[in-house]
């Protein structure tokens, strides 16, 4: 015991990387979301840049051991700026087999494996698909292993507290945790509070997670750890200095939502129907009704959006949210917001598709959707965020031009960005401009498409003005009195004006710019989306090679910022890499006439920085063939 | 309804637009259009505090005739757009125009959930059997049998019972009548009282596709002994003279229709109309031979934008001002210096 404590008063020097990826890996029902939650507020905590991506199976509880039940969360941390959740994971936490069979592909060669043997009895061998056990027939050997009995000391180190059997067992990611916080040189304090504040209800859970969590840690400062495998530091990174915290897009989107509205002065309707993976965006609105949200949990999408545009209608803010699937239920509804010229924000956290398609992965294939998904002539504004703290401005943004100009706004995220975190400066409130809304009253001279002439918003003319009673609706109006109208020559006007009107906010938004490298050169990336932590280090990769690459993000899908065309033509080739079929590219083909390349990939994950790296290359040398 | 009351005493003509009505000549809608025109300025409605908010078909061009605020909307979504006005804004003396195609087919998951959610609104249902817009096809509310060019060996379907409908979605006031009733008015006044989402199903004559569907229940001569006006703690009577009535038969648990003085029949055993018990007014939705028209069932529930409010209230007082500055630091901050 003597040299322990002499052992713990002098730990042995860590080794110090610059960056690390570590995946936790486990059953539905493992609880490894929460452990890599846990982890990233530690990281955060220890001040390395991060980005986090959870990535978990649409089954809730698949049955135990399957691997189809395996869900996982990927950190990225470092002690320089961190855009995406990393390529390949350099540390693998695998809680049983079905874990270690889906992701031993992944797995850096040399990286290290973290693996519980209590899980690997033959039954759970079998369910994951394993013939013999890979711990003991050389499958790993190109991993540097640490096989641990975790479930065993688990169970040794809740005994006291004499939690049940299954409760206890539960404890095992805590234990877990507290091995990779040693590991790695993390505090235990913020998860301790976290433990205590969870399961202030519960406080033997609370006691019992404690203990294993500190047997974990423990359990790395006493033992003699495998050759080749060390405890670890990395430095904290440079962040620009203020106050941060950890974001997902999905709360960014939520706060900047209700931002959004703060600065219009107005009040929010939020109709919602549940859907993977927009469903958090319902449950965070939901406890801001203090902010004057109302969310209306809806029968359908097509009620979410329909009391959305009743609310805007009687001068509330009509917000909905969804993805894929329920933009396509809502379509005719998007349409008739168009028609009557009313405001309305909708949120599409995009999804594999199509059809049910991969409700818990990420894909950015709905930008043909958002831009011409309805039937007529249809014109609204689309805009893509591009990291989960980029959602918090975008909702903002989305607000704002739904207002100024009696527009619906589709604002684009996705199931990466809406789930994953990274630690997020906070905005400065006093900076962002207020932008309230005028509510018109004067009689004189009213009808409902009275239009400001700059902007060709129609005046919000709200139920219980007196003097401005009106009918609005879906069929075509008159333009100068706001009547039904058949007239032909009326019809080719109004639909003028609709499209004149979104296409004249290209003036409103900033010009397009190259986010990174020169405005010209041998290839412009244009991405758009949260492809934008991968696609930036991947292009500052290249340029790092020598390579004339720059890289461009839109955020502003529909309409396009003005002077895109002139800078995509100051390249010899343009790529534009999507997690789609090559939507943005044939959009930049029909607009500009620009021979733009696509890099699809589709497979619900984001890009591999690598990836990009591989691909951009090898069209720089077909070119310079 | 809010009590706002007018600066003006209104009239008829301040709740008749400057449109020129395009329904068919002869349609019932007509005269459903001229009692809501009548009955407003006596409910002390005000133009710029009411809305109509309708669907798509003949019925839902309503709004276009009312100078009120309207929103023509789109197919069977009105009590969706209906909904987030009234949470907008709940204040607004807030209706709902549906036919039957627009409410109980293309619309009838929204109709069955306003319903059940008891929101402060009035729902007029304007039941033709048929859809006019589109020409003439069978609508879920035509009798089996019905010819039409989507149907020429007859409907297959078996229709709707819209008051046996809004029952089962557990709506707080069902009531029915026909368009040229004279109690139609008494019908509406009743539903814009009610504190809750009110369902009004009105009978109403299409002389193009489906002329005379309703004949026998409003015809002036065959009328009396097919309607019978419900009225609360009113032994349920009907026929020219009175002589019929509902009693019921506690074997069968059926209402039969007996003829006062026949059979041993008398006064004492005519059911007494209770719109409160929901029961009785299962029964009445679908009688044989005779209608049961005016308030079938009537019954306070929860309010759902009085619970949306009081949630709301709820929120502020435990969370106090909103403060987006504390708000984005809920939870874990850290600085980096």
């Amino acid at each position: 015991m003597e040299t322990t404590a002499a052992a713990r008063a002098q730990p042995s020097p860590r080794e110090t990387l610059d960056s690390v990826v570590i995946r936790f890996s486990g059953d539905s029902g493992d609880g490894m979301q929460l452990t890599g939650s846990q982890f990233t507020t530690a990281t955060a905590n220890a001040g390395n840049d991060l980005s986090t991506f959870p990535d978990f199976p649409a089954e809730i509880r698949a049955p135990a051991g399957t691997t189809y039940g395996v869900s996982g969360y990927q950190i990225q941390f470092a002690s320089h700026d961190v855009q995406t959740p990393g390529d390949t994971p350099d540390v693998l936490v695998a809680m049983n087999p079905a874990a270690l069979k889906v992701n031993s592909e992944v797995l850096k060669p040399g990286g290290l494996l973290v693996v519980n043997t209590g899980a690997f009895t033959p039954n759970n061998l079998k369910k994951a698909g394993y013939e013999s056990n890979p711990l003991q027939d050389g499958s790993v050997d190109r991993f540097r292993v640490l096989a641990l009995d975790v479930t065993k000391m688990t169970l040794n180190a809740v005994k006291e507290v004499g939690l049940g059997s299954k409760e206890a067992n539960r404890c095992k990611n805590m234990w877990t945790l507290g091995l990779m916080y040693w590991l790695f040189g993390r505090e235990r304090d913020q998860t301790i509070a976290w433990l205590k504040n969870k399961f202030a209800k519960n406080p033997k859970v609370a006691e019992a997670n404690i203990a294993a969590l500190n047997a974990g840690h423990i359990y790395g400062e006493n033992a003699e750890l495998p050759h080749g495998i060390s405890a670890y530091q990395v430095p904290p990174a440079s962040l620009t200095p203020g106050e941060y915290r950890n974001v997902s897009g999905s709360e960014a989107t939520a706060w900047g939502l209700v931002t959004g509205v703060q600065l219009a002065g107005m009040k929010m309707m939020y109709g919602s129907y549940p859907i993977t993976p927009a469903s958090n965006l319902l449950h965070h609105l939901a406890r801001l009704k203090h902010f004057g949200v109302t969310t209306f949990q809806a029968e359908d999408e097509i009620a979410a959006v329909g009391a959305a545009i009743g609310a805007s209608f009687g001068g509330s803010l009509g917000v909905t949210g969804t993805s894929g699937p329920g933009i396509a239920l809502k379509s005719e509804a998007i349409g008739l917001a168009i028609s009557a010229e009313l405001p309305l924000v909708i949120v599409n956290v995009q999804r594999g598709g199509p059809s049910t398609g991969l409700p818990t992965k990420t894909e950015q294939s709905d930008l043909f959707q958002a831009v011409v998904g309805r039937n007529g002539d249809a014109p609204l504004v689309v805009l893509a965020a591009a990291t989960p703290g980029d959602c918090y401005y975008m909702a903002i943004e989305a607000v704002r031009m739904a207002v100024k100009y009696m527009t619906p706004v589709i604002l684009l995220t996705d199931g990466y960005l809406a789930n994953s975190a990274e630690p997020w400066p906070l905005p400065n409130l006093d900076a962002l401009r207020p932008f309230p809304v005028k509510f018109h009253s004067d009689p004189e001279g009213f009808h409902p498409f009275l239009r400001d002439e700059q902007t060709h918003a129609r005046v919000w003319a709200v139920p219980g003005t007196p003097g401005l009673e009106h009918r609005i609706g879906g069929l075509e109006k008159d333009r100068s009195t706001g009547h039904i109208s058949y007239d032909p020559h009326n019809h080719h006007r109004m639909t003028k004006v609709r499209h004149q009107k979104v296409a004249g906010i290209a003036r409103d938004i900033e010009r397009a710019k190259v986010d990174q490298g020169e405005s010209e050169g041998d290839l412009l990336v244009v991405g758009w989306g949260s492809t934008y932590g991968a696609i930036s280090q991947a292009v500052r990769i290249l340029r790092g090679r020598g390579h004339a690459v720059s890289h461009l993000h839109l955020r502003n899908i529909w309409p396009l910022p003005e002077g895109l065309g002139p800078l995509l033509n100051g390249f010899n080739s343009v790529l534009v890499p999507e997690l789609n079929y090559g939507q943005l590219t044939m959009l930049l083909r029909a607009e500009f006439l620009v021979p733009a390349e696509s890099l699809t990939r589709v497979t619900g994950q984001p890009f591999r920085v690598g990836g990009l790296v591989e691909a951009v290359e090898e069209r720089l040398q077909r070119s310079a063939r | 309804m809010s009590p706002n009351s007018p600066k003006k005493e209104y009239t008829r003509k301040d709740f008749i637009s400057d449109q020129e009505v395009r329904w068919c000549p002869g349609c019932g809608d007509y005269a459903i259009l001229a009692a809501v025109q009548r009955t407003l300025p006596s409910l002390r409605a005000t133009p710029e505090n009411t809305v109509f908010i309708s669907g798509i078909g003949c019925s839902s061009r309503f709004p276009y005739y009312m100078n009120t605020y309207g929103f023509h909307t789109i197919h069977g979504r009105a009590p969706a757009v209906a909904t987030g006005l009234k949470l907008a804004n709940p204040e607004l003396d807030v209706w709902v125009i549906t036919g039957d195609g627009d409410g109980l087919s293309i619309g009838g998951n929204h109709l069955l959930h306003v319903l059940r959610r008891n929101i402060d609104l009035q729902i007029i249902l304007f039941n033709n059997q048929i859809y006019g817009l589109t020409k003439g096809q069978y609508s879920p509310t035509s009798q089996v049998g019905k010819v039409t060019p989507s149907s020429p060996l007859g409907s297959i379907d078996q229709p709707v019972v819209p008051a046996r409908f809004a029952l089962g979605a557990r709506a707080t006031f069902v009531a029915r009548a026909f368009d040229t009733s004279k109690k139609l008015p008494e019908a509406l006044t009743a539903a814009r009282e009610h504190k809750g989402a009110a369902f009004i199903e009105i009978l109403q004559n299409c002389p193009v596709f489906n002329d005379g569907v309703f004949d026998l229940i409003t015809d002036r001569k065959t009328g009396p002994a097919h309607q019978l006006w419900l009225e609360h703690g009113k032994p349920m009577k009907f026929g020219a003279d009175g002589e019929k009535g509902l009693r019921l038969n506690t074997k069968t648990l059926s209402l039969e229709i007996v003829t006062v003085g026949e059979d041993g029949v008398t006064e004492q055993d005519i059911m007494i109309h209770d719109e409160s018990n929901s029961q009785l007014a299962w029964m009445l939705t679908d009688l044989p031979d005779v209608v049961a028209l005016g308030v079938l069932y009537r019954q306070l529930g929860p309010v759902y934008n009085e619970s949306v409010d009081t949630q709301r209230k709820l929120a502020e007082e435990r969370f106090g001002e909103p403060d987006l500055h504390a708000l984005l630091r809920q939870g874990h901050t850290w600085t980096v210096t």
